[in-house]
């Protein structure tokens, strides 16, 4: 790449803000715009323009953007995309209605299903079928395609999602069907089952499909058009969309299968995580960015995020696992609890405060924002506690009303308690981080981990001030606040590797290895992926791996064991055995011989490389920091409002010490170092936490 | 210490404390999930996870899918104490129990309790539970004799005594099992789940600067209580009596059940109910007593959390002999699911008579399972594939107040329904068919659930082995209020039209198709009342027949779909 064109610009656009970061040889700027929901694309202008004039460059030296956007979330959570139509197997209309048979809620009789995005009346069949081996059992009878093809144009369908049984396997019935539909209707948009998912479950395959072709002319006509907005601003740029995943790809491959960018904003965040784990040489860690809504938790070992291959969309209940639609794609494993600033408190029937998961968003907000909002949040007790500064919260561009933030705290949820304001306060606080801290474990747990022990990073408006409690409600010694905390996911994107995973099933007992069905297998993903990758490489060198899925006969969990690298041979077999055998040694301390190991699931990705980040220190020496101020806040052991010292970030500066309790407020964000914690600013700029009394920094 | 513990703010961290206490059991549940071998613990989260006092008594206990579980845990936990008592209770124990009265109703569920301890003190206890894949005998099916058929007994034991594992029992856990390594697989996952529940219980007791759980435990049990008698309290008071009639195996079965509600106690007998079956579908009163007191919660104040206050609201007993509901030792009870489903169904029958307006018509209940087994019977160099599969599927739900029931949901149990293309990868079977039953769901102002219609024949040409053990076949979900029944479940051959039994071990032949359509669930309200526009609506999306409209709610449509309002008129009068 040229000298001349070495920026990077990279553009979030969340539900309330959009977030744009550009990296000019190594200088860092950022900004949040008001995201425009009517044209995002002109926030995204604004946001552009701004960063371009604070850097003081001209556009043409901007060579990458890479965009990440929510646009294709909320097209699915508010059903504004395509009239959609479904095509399967004869017999098997219902699919998407049987689903896995499950109440998603034990309890609670009154459920709903999750509403699909097609209706019964737009699911169609069509005469064939293939076997578990990919072989037809009946061929695919063509009048029957175009029985469908008549109905499509009755309702009006605008785009088509085609999922036959087994077509992970044998696509040729889905190809042929496309082709019919598109000499037939050349204006529906299809999308095949057999391109976007080709895993084996045909539930899951379906919803991920019908996901797809529910967005894609919406996000189509969106990227189409923002790439025409952006070389009208004189920007001569490559642009890159991001994925779910954690890595960027082009804008054709984005324009075919939007549905792998429905995640992206956040895995922009877990990046960025990764980055910092790196830079502290922080080997476990549980990346925490709770903003004004929510609160997301990802784990990062090695410098590596943990994945997955399914999310849900489009949940009946939000924050309940299992009410969703489905949707296979490789993503960021995050969870999500609704616990943010904006997050209300109330009391529940059995008379206990309850945090969430009801959200008082930005409009109207928390009380104290005084635009409306009448109840009380998270955020209102946090300024009760006095921990945010009425005076300078969001750039000062408004100033908190600290009265109605009591008033409303003490008669809503003080009262019916016989608590004063400070220790209602104190209540909706304390629950908010023990429903993190939970959180946190109970995912660990799910992974058959835990998080004590780990370092954890904190972003958002609201990561850094509850940090350090939930660090103590987890076992957990270490903390860390990057830098520009509050734009996380923007600066993440600048370090994403231009990448793309593909996963297919082929079901196999390693008894029965079938090296040549594998290898074939992975020749067609390895062309594919590689193709994808290389149109946006610019030249960059490729890593590359492969991975299989598998597990004991019987057992629900599967481990990723990397498949050897060279022609898949009988020996390969023996291999992953191996391979197998010692990771699963080392994770549940005992094999289980005489039971088979069986692979569904096989993976192949390709990414350019990147640069690990420099490494940063924790000076030795360290001095005692000025404070600013005093600030007023609620002390447990005391019980009651104390003095502490408070911080201006932008002051600290390398080697700068601050013990706790203190505050350390900047214009997004402010850091709450509790007692029992000290703060010491590293060689980049972090604030790093630890436990006084464990020697760490004595 | 004393006066951070009286304050203001400790009222606040009771609240937490009940809340960190349901997450060491969500923990737990999620630590034994992520080992647990058997396939119905990964597709149903057969398990269970709890947290007890000093004295047994039950402070929280994960939410796990099938609800066999609750009850059975928390009395569990006070057999085991009476065993062990607490006093000679040391550091290091782990006690183990597969005992069906005593455990979890049958065999294949073990029950671990380990004492946990702060600083050298008995604080609690933590129990954990789930399905081992085999522990001998005849196995899971219906056909033992008594339960020593059905495999090993193991009645309270110290698994580890002080830390040091009893690997003499370990050893014969494995020797009477045909999964012997999966077995001891699952032990140590419970072992370690208990461990898990004990280390974050010191934690917690750590963090927040107490040395008991007693005045959290008087919190949890009192708040508990006192919502759920309140709820309870709503009920009219009175004796509500009502009789099931289901299936069974060798004779048709009544379930009878006479509730007593007197101001906030609720209690329930199964006197009246049928004597034992011969076969492995009785039902320990443990476990009859978890999926009636699951139905009762889900009614009572169900967000209130599993717990000895919020179970100790509801009484339930059995008469000592003679009655199915509690079976007697050593009666055979390897499938006390079956009849265990259709509790809830039994006591939304009596609470249907006391609050009509609160209760949904009968589901389908009873999961609708397809243990396929094939290739063990061939002639030598006959080329045919060596299977077992155990799938679930289900029927439709009730129609609810207010809204119509849920198609192919499974209700009470939570298990998961199997997908046609993993089923097909492995073992050789062909699936025709897998769609809604139209017209299954029972008709009434709120539609049942649809059940569904599933054809199957083997991939190879080969005779198919089916160990049916499904109920509602000869007796549907029943309609209330008016709504009419819902379709019973079709079990026959295709082509020779041959109708096979709800029970027992039946045999596909090979060129078959096995046409298996599950129940739907029952209608309530009157049919004739439902809006015409719903009922087009159905029509349209092929869940009702236009003839089922006509007959069923006297709804007369149009060629093309729209409600004839004349015709209409002139049926429903």
């Amino acid at each position: 790449m040229s000298e001349r064109k070495s920026g990077r610009l990279a553009v979030d656009i969340g539900g309330t803000f959009t977030d744009v970061a550009l990296d000019h040889h190594g200088q860092l700027v950022t900004t949040k715009t008001l995201t425009t929901p009517a044209r995002p694309i002109n926030g995204v202008l604004n946001g552009i323009r701004a960063v371009i004039d604070m850097a003081e460059i001209s556009p043409d030296r901007i060579g990458t953007i890479i965009h990440g956007t929510t646009l294709a979330s909320n097209a699915l959570i508010e059903r504004k995309g395509a009239k959609t139509g479904f095509i399967t197997t004869e017999g098997f209309r219902d699919i998407l209605e049987i689903a896995y048979e499950r109440r998603y809620d034990q309890y609670d009789l009154m459920i709903d299903k999750p509403e699909m995005l097609v209706r019964r009346d737009h699911c169609w069949t069509v005469t064939e079928r293939m076997d578990a081996d990919g072989n037809v059992v009946t061929l695919l009878l063509e009048d029957t395609v175009h029985a469908v093809v008549k109905e499509i144009q009755t309702h009006g369908i605008e785009s088509v999602a085609v999922c036959l049984l087994h077509s992970y396997l044998n696509a040729t019935h889905e190809r042929r069907v496309r082709e019919l539909l598109q000499e037939a209707c050349p204006e529906v948009s299809v999308t095949l089952s057999s391109d976007v998912c080709p895993e084996v479950r045909e539930y899951d395959r379906a919803c991920t499909t019908i996901g797809n072709a529910f967005i894609k002319p919406l996000m189509a006509s969106y990227l189409s058009e923002l790439s025409g907005a952006i070389e009208s601003e004189g920007l001569d740029a490559s642009l890159f969309i991001m994925t779910s995943g954690g890595g960027m790809t082009t804008l054709k491959t984005a324009i075919q299968a939007p549905i792998r960018m429905v995640e992206s904003g956040p895995s922009g965040g877990a990046i960025l995580a990764c980055q910092v784990a790196e830079q502290c040489g922080a080997k476990k860690v549980v990346a925490f960015d709770m903003g004004g809504t929510t609160a997301k938790l990802c784990l990062i070992e090695e410098y590596k995020p943990h994945r997955s291959r399914q999310f849900e969309i489009a949940r009946a209940a939000r924050f309940i696992k299992g009410s969703g639609l489905p949707v296979r794609i490789p993503v960021i494993e995050m969870i999500e609890i609704g616990a943010g600033g904006g997050s209300i408190a109330r009391i529940d029937s059995l008379g206990r405060i309850a945090v969430g998961p009801d959200s008082a968003s930005s409009d109207p907000g928390p009380v104290c924002y005084a635009k409306g909002g009448d109840k009380p949040t998270v955020t209102d007790s946090d300024l009760v506690l006095g921990y945010l500064d009425p005076d300078h919260f969001a750039e000062g561009r408004f100033r908190l009303d600290r009265d109605s933030a009591q008033a409303a705290v003490a008669e809503q949820i003080g009262a019916p308690l016989g608590f004063d304001a400070t220790v209602a306060a104190y209540g909706i606080s304390q629950l908010v981080d023990e429903s993190m801290a939970n959180a946190a474990r109970v995912h660990a747990a799910e992974w058959g981990q835990e998080v004590a022990g780990s370092t954890l990073i904190a972003t958002g408006g609201n990561g850094p001030l509850h940090a350090s409690r939930i660090a103590d409600k987890t076992d957990i010694d270490r903390i860390i606040i990057p830098r520009a905390p509050g734009v996380g996911s923007a600066i993440g994107f600048l370090s994403a590797p231009v990448s793309y995973e593909i996963i297919r099933s082929l079901y196999c007992r390693l008894s029965q290895f079938d090296a040549k069905a594998v290898s074939n297998l992975f020749t067609e993903m390895e062309n594919e992926a590689r193709g994808i990758v290389h149109a946006g490489a610019q030249g960059g060198e490729l890593s590359e791996k492969r991975v299989a899925f598998m597990r004991y006969d019987g057992q629900g969990h599967e481990l990723e064991v990397c498949v050897p690298e060279g022609p898949v041979t009988s020996e390969t077999g023996d291999i992953l055995r191996r391979n197998f055998e010692a990771m699963y040694l080392e994770m549940f301390g005992r094999l289980v011989p005489g039971v088979d190991i069986e692979i569904i699931n096989w993976a192949f990705v390709a990414a350019t490389k990147t640069t690990p980040p420099e490494k940063a220190e924790v000076p030795k020496d360290t001095r005692h920091a000025l404070p600013t101020g005093i600030a007023r806040v609620y002390s447990r052991p005391n019980e009651k409002m104390i003095d502490i010292s408070t911080f201006n970030r932008a002051d600290l500066s390398t080697g700068d010490r601050v013990l706790g309790p203190a505050l350390v407020a900047e214009s997004q964000t402010t850091t709450l170092v509790d007692r029992g914690f000290q703060a010491v600013i590293d060689t980049a700029g972090n604030i790093v936490m630890t436990r006084t009394g464990l020697g760490v920094l004595q | 210490m004393t006066d951070t513990q009286n304050s203001a703010a400790s009222e606040i961290e009771l609240q937490v404390m009940w809340n960190r206490l349901q997450s060491v059991v969500d923990e737990q549940a999620q630590a034994l999930m992520h080992t647990a071998f058997s396939p119905i613990v990964r597709e149903s989260g057969d398990i269970s996870a709890g947290v007890f006092d000093v004295q047994g008594r039950m402070l929280a206990q994960a939410v796990t899918g099938t609800p066999g579980h609750i009850n059975t845990m928390a009395e569990s936990v006070k057999y085991f104490t009476e065993y062990f008592p607490p006093d000679t209770m040391r550091e290091g124990d782990t006690y183990l129990t597969n005992d069906p009265w005593l455990g979890s109703g049958h065999l294949n569920d073990f029950v671990l309790v380990q004492p946990s301890f702060l600083e050298g003190k008995l604080v609690g206890m933590v129990s954990c539970t789930s399905h081992l894949v085999d522990l001998g005998g005849l196995g899971m099916g219906p056909d033992g004799s008594d339960v020593y058929d059905e495999g090993l007994l193991i009645p309270p034991m110290k698994l580890i005594d002080a830390g040091k594992m009893n690997h003499t029992l370990l050893t014969l856990i494995k020797s009477n099992s045909r999964a012997p390594f999966q077995n001891e697989g699952d032990v140590y996952a419970l072992i370690a789940c208990c461990d898990v529940a004990s280390d974050r219980l010191a934690s917690m007791m750590r963090e927040l600067k107490i040395t008991s759980l007693d005045r959290v435990g008087q919190y949890i049990f009192d708040t508990s209580r006192r919502i759920t008698e309140a709820a309870i309290a709503e009920v009219p008071d009175g004796t509500y009596t009502h009789t099931m009639r289901v299936d069974g195996y060798d004779f048709e079965i009544d379930m009878v059940a006479t509730m007593t509600v007197e101001e906030r106690k609720l209690s329930v007998d199964f006197a009246g109910s049928s004597p034992c079956s011969r076969y492995g579908i009785n039902v320990p009163l443990n476990y009859a007593t978890a999926y009636s007191v699951f139905g009762l919660r889900c009614i009572f104040a169900p967000e209130v959390p599993n717990n000895a206050g919020s179970l100790g609201c509801f009484e339930i007993t059995a008469p000592e002999e003679g009655c199915i509901l509690n079976a007697p030792r050593p009666a055979p009870v390897a499938q006390r699911h079956i009849l265990g489903q259709i509790m809830p169904d039994l006591m939304y029958g009596c609470l249907h008579q006391a609050i009509p307006d609160r209760i949904s018509a009968e589901g389908s209940s009873c999961m609708y399972d397809l243990p396929l087994r094939g290739g063990f019977e061939m002639n030598k160099g006959q080329d045919a594939t060596q299977y077992a599969v155990e799938i679930t599927h289900n029927g439709g739900t009730g129609a609810r107040p207010g809204k119509d029931g849920l198609s192919v949901a499974a209700f009470p149990s939570g298990v998961y329904g199997a997908q046609v293309e993993i089923t097909e990868s492995v073992a050789p079977l062909l699936f025709r068919r897998r769609e809604l039953r139209a017209d299954s769901g029972g008709a009434g102002f709120y539609r049942g659930g649809l059940g569904q219609n599933i054809e199957l024949g083997s991939r190879e040409n080969q005779p198919i082995t089916w160990f049916a053990t499904v109920d509602r076949v000869k007796y549907p979900a029943l309609g209330r209020n008016g709504g009419l029944n819902g379709a019973p479940g079709v079990l026959r051959l295709k082509h020779s039209g041959v109708t096979l039994n709800g029970k027992g071990k039946q045999e596909i032949p090979a060129g078959e198709v096995f046409d298996f359509r599950t129940p739907g669930g029952g209608g309530l309200g009157n049919p004739k009342h439902r809006p015409e526009a719903l009922v087009a609506e159905d029509v349209r999306l092929g869940l009702v027949t236009r003839e089922a409209a006509e007959r069923d709610y006297g709804v007369v449509l149009t060629p093309d779909g729209q409600v004839d309002v004349e015709a209409t008129q002139n049926l429903r009068g």
